[in-house]
């Protein structure tokens, strides 16, 4: 159970780095332990040992320094400070310093979503296609304002920043999906700025790189599903509550077949043509008491996204 | 006796015009607890969001205010000038055996800046609440709303009233000592407060200066952070930083000075190592200016520079290390009393001694690539300035509080509030260190599911802290009332507040005390 916490307390392994920055983390965590008993465990012994009694004297033994064990907490805590700086600094030049062969893909952060750009030809949005084993690199710049491009799994983390380019590298080492987080705040939807690092076997690779759609699962995963991420994973839920509360845009509760009323004063039947057009062309109907804030999704879902979209937001009660 | 500062002078007008170091520490003490109450309910709010029970209390861009209101009023209105311009100003020249502080008139106006500083910072709430966090990063600060001004205006013109008090510090310790009280007797609270003070003369400068430029690109686009017109937005994080970090030494030096002051008392000791003690405050204040680049280890910075600022980092552990033994090893052989300022200073030796730890965590690059901008650094700061700064402030006030009101409290009371909030705030900061080694990233309005069992653990913290605030402010304001009667030195202290009345006369002692030794003669005195 105790093994069971301690590893809970950190994200998965998912890079060739994270095994070796975890045992850096646990070897600070011991001596952090270590200190704290010492620290706080004498100041408590202490205190219960020399608590003041009735009927005791006032009077205490004068003591008002002693230099040797003063000699012994300045040069030990030194020791160990200068250790774990130069195993930390060690480790950090491993962190930044890309190979020569890494595959490069650019990265390019904007409120609030991230878009991958690769050699191929290739972008994709939220979703970051990399390849198993084998060094990579992002060369990554924002659009707007400061972003930062952090996955747990791998233990990196690297601001995004407008008017430069940052890089980043890593090499996954364990298939399947990792986390995307941003971590510089952005605004609004700052924790909304969400995506997600898809590992791909070689033979998914070689797929992938000759722009063949890769199936995310080998598991057939419903439509509706596949809206629910999509609605996710596109920062919908920044503006569009589900449970009836008002956030930036209209709650998408119950809106199916629902009449809506607009800014213009008409009313419309919220069909599937309708949801389509909310998202494709926010501004061709304005909801009553909304600001015209939605961006347009025009070009950003193939067809079958779109469709799992609807599918999703018709199954809204 | 009939004269004492309080009752020398009577109404609200005598205390706005006053020049009594004594008077303007107490308005500060009010109005500091005041923005205090303020910006913890912000905090509140931000934790009940956060528990996620099932509905959101406030939209993103609220919560996204929350904490930049909490963040700023705590920083520039509550923790830095917490301990300096509150204690300080009421405990200094009573310390120093002196009649006020150098510049009265100076430290009168610089309390009304302060208070200038606030109100500007608070009209921004008007204006649709700025958003930007308490650390105004641009390029984002220069495209949000207008009310980021307001704020940023605050902050400056609070600035100065910090730079003036730690002038009107540090010419108060240089000349007006009284007769005897050589260097090497002043009481430690007195060296931590210079060592501050230093900081706060030669940094808030700097924060000034960034202010303005940050003003100055937003309204005529000149072209500093902004990439798009050709500027650098990380130059600002250096800028920023070059203040905020000596910031946090302006923070925790004076509580680290109070719980050297108290630990000796409630131990009826000489404190180990007063040397030691005294020169690690200035050699902190020293290395904090070359420190900065700390907060930027991900930010684009250079190999080299973070090689310099991960090293000159870690070198602060060691001073540091030294007050902690030092405070330690004051307690062995002691006659220890379990009163409330002592229990505050157990507090703050538990909580600072794990936001000290942790610190080295975040000094160490590789390991604070992963932790930076989430929720271990949130946990690691608040360790160190609500830990340490706010135990500080707490010890103090409990400590001072009968010079300052005449009156004492229920130590009963005291220790129940003690421990809620000392519970309550491991509760509460605990679970962060470890959601933010799981990648929970700080100022996250929503979080993955698999996050939300500490978070609510940490916000059933928040209200056992806030219950224990609410203790404390009962208590002491009934003990203002109807408290008993407090002796001139009721904790058996030796440095030279206790030789006077409680509360003392305006001019403090009725004759100028002469000091023919250091304050820790507790082998004849006690
Ligand atoms: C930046 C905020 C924002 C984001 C992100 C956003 N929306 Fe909207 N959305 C709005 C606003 C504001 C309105 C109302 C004004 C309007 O009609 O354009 C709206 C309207 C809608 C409507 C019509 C609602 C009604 O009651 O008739 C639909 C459907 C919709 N959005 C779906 C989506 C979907 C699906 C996504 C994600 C792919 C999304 N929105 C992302 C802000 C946003
Ligand atoms: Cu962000
Ligand atoms: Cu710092």
């Amino acid at each position: 159970m105790w093994n069971k916490f301690l590893a809970s307390t950190l994200p998965a392994q998912g890079s060739a780095l994270a095994a070796k920055w975890d045992t850096l983390y646990w070897f600070l965590t011991a001596i952090s332990v270590f200190f704290f008993f010492l620290i706080v465990g004498g100041m408590i012994y202490f205190a219960i040992k020399y608590r003041h009694k009735k009927g005791t004297p006032e009077t205490t033994t004068y003591i008002t320094g002693h230099h040797k064990l003063e000699a012994v907490w300045i040069t030990i805590p030194t020791i160990l400070v200068l250790v774990i700086f130069a195993w930390g600094y060690k480790l950090y030049v491993n962190m930044i310093e890309a190979p020569e062969n890494a595959y490069e893909i650019h990265v390019q952060a904007e409120k609030w979503v991230w878009e991958f750009h690769y050699k191929n030809g290739r972008k994709t949005i939220g979703d970051l296609f990399v390849p198993l084993n084998k060094p990579v690199k992002l060369i990554m710049t924002s659009e707007d304002v400061i972003h930062s491009f952090f996955v747990p799994d791998f233990r990196v983390k690297q601001d995004v920043v407008p008017g430069m380019y940052t890089s980043v590298w890593f090499q996954a080492e364990a298939p399947g999906k990792h986390e995307i987080f941003c971590a510089e705040y952005c605004g609004t939807s700052h924790s909304g700025m969400l995506g997600q690092v898809i590992v791909l076997d070689d033979a998914k690779w070689a797929d992938f790189e000759q722009g063949k759609e890769i199936a995310q699962s080998d598991k057939p995963v419903s439509m509706q599903d596949q809206g629910a991420e999509l609605f996710r994973k596109r920062s919908c839920a920044a503006c569009h509550s589900l449970d009836g509360t008002r956030r930036v845009g209209p709650t998408l509760k119950g809106l199916f077949n629902a009449d809506v009323p607009l800014a213009d004063g008409t009313t419309v039947k919220a069909d599937e043509n309708y949801l389509r057009e909310s998202i494709e062309v926010p501004t061709a109907k304005i909801v009553q008491g909304f600001a015209p804030s939605m961006p347009s999704y025009k070009g950003q879902l193939t067809d079958a996204e779109m469709t799992a979209l609807l599918t999703y937001l018709k199954s809204l009660k | 006796m009939s004269g004492n500062y309080i009752t020398s002078e009577k109404g609200l007008w005598s205390w706005m015009k006053t020049l009594d170091h004594k008077r303007i520490g107490v308005m500060y003490l009010f109005t500091i607890l005041t923005f205090f109450l303020i910006g913890g309910l912000f905090a509140v709010a931000i934790r009940i969001q956060l528990a996620h029970l099932g509905k959101n209390i406030v939209t993103a861009d609220q919560y996204n205010k929350l904490f930049t209101y909490h963040g700023a009023i705590m920083v520039f209105l509550v923790v830095i000038p917490a301990i300096p311009a509150a204690l300080g100003n009421f405990a200094l020249p009573l310390l120093v055996g002196a009649k006020d502080v150098a510049f009265p008139r100076l430290n009168l106006f610089s309390y009304y800046l302060y208070i200038i500083g606030a109100l500007v910072a608070c009209s921004s709430l008007l204006v649709g609440g700025a958003d930007t966090g308490w650390t105004f990063y641009t390029p984002y600060a220069l495209k949000t709303g207008v009310a980021t001004l307001y704020v940023v205006a605050g902050a400056f013109i609070a600035g100065f009233s910090s730079v003036l008090t730690g002038l009107n510090f540090i010419v108060t310790i240089n000349k007006l000592r009284a007769p005897g009280l050589t260097a090497f007797r002043l009481p430690l609270f007195c060296w931590s407060i210079y060592a501050t003070s230093i900081i706060q003369v030669l940094a808030t400068p700097v924060l000034a200066i960034t202010l303005l430029l940050l003003i100055m690109e937003r309204v005529m686009k000149i072209g500093v952070f902004d990439a798009s017109l050709g500027g650098d937005p990380v130059l600002f994080q250096h800028f920023f930083w070059f203040y905020s970090h000596p910031a946090v030494y302006i923070m925790i030096l004076p509580a680290m000075g109070i719980i050297s002051e108290i630990v000796p008392v409630f131990s009826r000791k000489p404190i180990f190592g007063y040397k030691a003690i005294a020169y690690s405050s200035l050699g902190i204040a020293a290395i904090s200016f070359l420190v900065w680049g700390h907060h930027m280890f991900v930010s684009g910075q250079s190999k080299l520079a973070n090689f310099v600022f991960s090293l000159l980092t870690m070198l602060v552990a060691v001073p540091t290390g030294i007050k902690v033994f030092s405070w330690v090893a004051t307690m062995y052989k002691g006659s220890i009393r379990f009163q409330a300022p002592m229990l505050y200073a157990f507090g703050f030796l538990e909580l600072f001694t794990i936001g000290g730890l942790t610190g080295i965590y975040c000094a160490t690059i590789a390991i604070d690539v992963h932790l930076t901008d989430t929720y271990f650094i949130v946990a690691h700061f608040h360790y160190v300035m609500v830990g340490g700064t706010l135990m500080g402030l707490l010890a103090g006030m409990h400590y001072w509080f009968p010079k300052m009101t005449g009156r004492m409290y229920s130590e009963v009371a005291a220790f129940w509030a003690w421990l809620f909030i000392v519970v309550g705030f491991n509760l509460t900061f605990f679970p962060q260190f470890i959601l933010g080694s799981q990648g929970m990233p700080r100022r996250y309005y929503d979080y993955p599911a698999k996050f939300t069992y500490l978070n609510r653990m940490s916000s059933f913290g928040t209200s056992l802290v806030s219950i224990g605030f609410f203790m404390v402010a009962i208590y002491l304001i009934y003990a203002i009332k109807k408290g008993k009667i407090a002796p001139s030195n009721p904790w058996n202290g030796l440095t030279l507040e206790w030789q006077t009345t409680s509360p003392p006369p305006t001019e403090n002692f009725e004759q100028t005390p002469v000091v023919k030794d250091w304050f820790y003669e507790y082998r004849s005195k006690a």
